[in-house]
C-alpha cells in the first residue's frame, strides 16, 4: 500500500504533451521511439503465440475427430462446426445449453449488481465526507487482497444450511459486491464528479440519492463501462465456486464444458472442441467491439492500485 | 468561471490510494458552503446517506466474505465432516496433523514449485513486451488486444485446449519438440513435465495482461530521462534495465503480490489438464493445496474440519511468499530514488 503514492505521481505526471522544451533536440527523441523492425517481428512473434491457442481450437470445432493429432496442424477450417456443434448441445442432456443461460444469468445479475453498489460506494468515498471514511475506505482495498480459497469451506457450510447448494442464487449472492469496483469507482469519480455540481445540486434541494442517480451515475458513465465490461467476463470465466457448490443438473458454462471434456476427451475431440470454442465466442465477441475500453480499464485500474 | 480553475487544479492533484489527499486551495471556501448547504437539506440526511450508500459492500461483504474467513479458524478446531456434521471440538489437531501429512507436503511443494515456474519467466516476459509495446507502433491497439486475447478465455478452456496441446502421444508440444530434437515426455504423470507444461499455461493466459499493467507504468515515465541517458550513452539494454525497471518498481512489486496471491491458489488448470481428477497425476504429480483442499473437504472422508485448517495455513503461506517476495524483488531492483 504504500506505494501507491509514488506511483501514482509518475501516472499522472504528463509524459509526452508538456515536453515542448524538447523540440531542438527532435532527432534524438524520435529515433529513440522508433519501432525497428526486429521490434516488429518480436511482436507478431508474441500475438501469434497468443492468439494461436484461440485459432486452433476454433478451427478445431470446424473439423472432424482426426485432426485434433494431425501434424503439422491443419489451418484450414473443416466443415463439420454444424455437426460438431449439435453434438454439443447434446451432450449430457443438453448440459450445455443450460450452462449457457445459467450463466448469462449469473454474470448478468452480478454486473449490474457489481457496477450498481460500486457506484453508490465510490461516490460516498470520493465526494461525501463522513467520519472513518479512510478507514473504511482502506477496509476496502484490503478485502481486494484476500485469497478467495480461503472462503470456499465454510462459504459452503453457509450455503447448506440456506440450503441453496446447487441453485444459481449460491453462485450469485456472494459476488454481488466486489472491493476492485468500489475502489475503481472511487477513483474514476474523484475527477470525474465535480464537486460545484453536487454543491449546486444540493442548493437546489437534492436529496444525496437524487444527486446519485441524476448528478453522478451519468457522469459515471465510462467507469461503468469499464467496470460492467470486466465483471461480466470475470463472472463468465468464473469455476471454482460453482464447481464447489453446484452440480451437472444445474451448472455454469465453465462447468458444463468441463464435465463434456471430461467425459469426451477420449472419443469426440471435435465436439470438446465446439464446446469449448462456443464458452469462449461471447467474451471474444465483447472483447472485439469493446477492447479499447477494457484495455483502458486494465490499465488504469492496476497502476492506480 | 471559478468553477473551471478549481476543477483543473484538481486534476493535477495526485490521488493517493489510501490517505485524504490534501487539497490546498479548498478548505476555507468549502466549509462556507457546506454550512450553508446543510441548512437547507438538513442535517441528518446529510449524515446518514454517506453510511447508506456504503452499507451494501460492507453488509454483503461481512456476511459472505469476512464470516466465512472468521469461521475457518472455528471450524479447523473441530473434528468435523460433511456427513457426519460437527462433533467434537480438537483443539489444535487438525494442525499437528497437517505437519505430518505427507500429501499436503506433496501438494505444497508442487504448488510452490508451478509458481516458481511460471511466474519468474512470465514476468520477465511481459517486462520485455511491455517495452516493446513502448514503442512507436503502427496499430498499437491491434498488439495491445493481440497481447490481452488470451485472459478474455477462460481458466478451463486454457485447461482444455492445453490438454490437446500437451496430449501424450500425438499433441503439438510433441511434434515442436520432435522437431528440436528433444525426447518425449509424460506431460500429466511425471512431475517436472506436468509441472512446465501447468506453467505454460499459467504464462499463456497471464503475460499480456502483465505486460499491460506494466506499459501502462512505463508510459507515465518522462521521455527526457532515456534522452539524457542515451547522451550519456546508455544503450537499450542497459536503459531498460538502469531506467525502466527501477522507475516501474512499485508496479512490479505489485506484480509480484498479484502473482503470489494467484499462483499459491493454483487449481483450475491443473484440475482440467489432467481431465479433472482431483489428485493431479497418477501420482499427485501436479496436485496443488488449492486441489488437496478441495480432496479434503468434498471427496472421501469429507474432512470439513481439515480442510478449513489446511485453507488457514495455505492463507498463512501465501501472506509468508508474497512478504518473501517482496523482500527478494525490493533488494533486487535498485530502487530509483537511492
Amino acid at each position: 500500500m504504500t506505494t501507491a503514492p509514488s506511483n501514482v505521481e509518475t501516472r499522472i505526471a504528463p509524459p509526452f504533451r508538456s515536453s515542448r522544451r524538447r523540440r531542438p533536440r527532435r532527432g534524438v527523441g524520435t529515433r529513440l521511439w522508433e519501432a525497428s523492425p526486429l521490434t516488429y517481428l518480436a511482436l507478431v512473434i508474441a500475438c501469434v503465440l497468443s492468439i494461436f491457442p484461440i485459432v486452433w481450437s476454433f478451427l478445431m470445432a470446424t473439423r472432424d475427430n482426426q485432426s485434433a493429432y494431425r501434424v503439422p496442424p491443419p489451418l484450414l477450417p473443416g466443415d463439420q462446426l454444424a455437426e460438431n456443434v449439435s453434438r454439443v448441445f447434446a451432450a449430457e442432456n443438453g448440459i450445455f445449453l443450460k450452462g449457457l443461460i445459467n450463466s448469462a444469468i449469473v454474470a448478468g445479475v452480478i454486473t449490474v449488481s457489481v457496477v450498481f453498489f460500486s457506484s453508490l460506494a465510490g461516490f460516498a468515498f470520493a465526494k461525501l465526507r463522513f467520519r472513518g471514511r479512510n478507514a473504511l475506505l482502506l477496509f476496502v482495498i484490503a478485502t481486494m487482497m484476500v485469497p478467495t480459497q480461503l472462503a470456499i469451506v465454510p462459504l459452503y457450510l453457509i450455503m447448506r444450511t440456506l440450503n441453496w447448494t446447487d441453485s444459481l442464487q449460491a453462485v450469485i449472492v456472494p459476488f454481488l459486491v466486489s472491493g476492485f469496483g468500489v475502489f475503481l469507482m472511487r477513483q474514476y469519480a474523484i475527477s470525474a464528479i465535480s464537486d460545484e455540481l453536487i454543491e449546486a445540486g444540493r442548493v437546489d434541494g437534492c436529496s444525496t440519492w437524487r444527486i446519485y442517480w441524476n448528478i453522478v451515475l451519468p457522469g459515471l458513465r465510462p467507469a461503468i463501462a469499464v467496470l460492467g465490461l470486466l465483471t461480466f467476463m470475470l463472472q463468465w470465466n468464473e469455476f471454482i465456486w460453482p464447481f464447489v457448490v453446484l452440480t451437472p443438473n444445474n451448472p455454469t458454462v465453465q462447468l458444463s464444458i468441463k464435465i463434456i471434456s471430461a467425459a469426451h476427451y477420449t472419443t469426440d475431440y471435435a465436439m470438446v472442441f465446439a464446446s469449448t470454442a462456443l464458452a469462449m465466442l461471447p467474451l471474444l465477441v465483447v472483447f472485439v467491439l469493446f477492447g479499447k475500453q477494457i484495455i483502458s480499464g486494465i490499465m488504469e485500474g492496476s497502476v492506480k492500485e | 468561471m471559478t468553477t473551471n480553475s478549481e476543477s483543473s487544479v484538481r486534476d493535477v492533484q495526485p490521488e493517493g490510494a489510501g490517505p485524504e489527499p490534501s487539497r490546498p486551495s479548498l478548505p476555507p471556501r468549502r466549509s462556507w458552503r457546506n454550512k450553508r448547504v446543510t441548512l437547507r437539506v438538513g442535517r441528518a440526511e446529510m449524515k446518514v446517506a454517506p453510511y447508506l450508500f456504503i452499507a451494501p459492500f460492507f453488509i454483503l461483504f461481512g456476511i459472505f466474505g469476512a464470516f466465512p474467513i472468521a469461521y475457518t479458524i472455528y471450524a479447523s478446531l473441530f473434528d468435523w465432516t460433511l456427513l457426519g456434521g460437527r462433533t467434537d471440538f480438537v483443539g489444535l489437531d487438525n494442525y499437528v496433523r497437517l505437519f505430518g501429512d505427507a500429501l499436503f507436503w506433496n501438494a505444497l511443494g508442487n504448488t510452490f514449485a508451478m509458481f516458481v515456474m511460471a511466474t519468474v519467466p512470465q514476468l520477465l516476459l511481459a517486462l520485455m513486451i511491455a517495452n516493446l509495446l513502448t514503442r512507436t507502433l503502427r496499430a498499437p491497439t491491434f498488439f495491445r488486444m493481440g497481447m490481452l486475447a488470451p485472459y478474455t478465455t477462460s481458466l478451463v478452456a486454457v485447461g482444455i485446449v492445453f490438454g490437446f496441446i500437451f496430449a501424450e502421444r500425438y499433441g503439438l508440444a510433441r511434434y515442436l519438440l520432435d522437431m528440436l530434437g528433444v525426447g518425449e515426455f509424460n506431460w500429466r504423470n511425471s512431475r517436472i513435465p506436468s509441472w512446465a507444461a501447468i506453467s505454460v499455461m499459467v504464462d499463456w493466459r497471464w503475460t499480456g495482461y502483465n505486460a499491460l499493467i506494466y506499459l501502462a507504468a512505463m508510459q507515465a515515465i518522462p521521455r527526457q530521462v532515456y534522452e539524457a541517458a542515451v547522451i550519456d550513452g546508455a544503450g537499450r539494454w542497459r536503459q531498460f534495465w538502469s531506467i525502466t525497471v527501477p522507475l516501474i518498481r512499485p508496479t512490479i512489486l505489485f506484480t509480484v503480490i498479484l502473482s503470489t496471491i494467484g499462483g499459491m491458489q493454483l487449481f483450475t488448470e491443473p484440475l482440467v489438464f489432467n481431465y479433472g481428477r482431483i489428485q493431479g497425476g497418477i501420482g499427485r504429480e501436479s496436485q496443488t493445496v488449492a486441489m488437496y483442499i478441495y480432496e479434503r473437504t468434498f471427496s472421501g472422508t469429507f474432512s470439513v474440519g481439515y480442510g478449513a485448517a489446511i485453507s488457514w495455513i495455505l492463507f498463512i503461506i501465501i501472506i509468508l511468499v508474497a512478504l518473501a517476495n517482496l523482500y527478494l524483488v525490493r533488494r533486487s531492483i535498485r530502487s530509483a530514488d537511492q
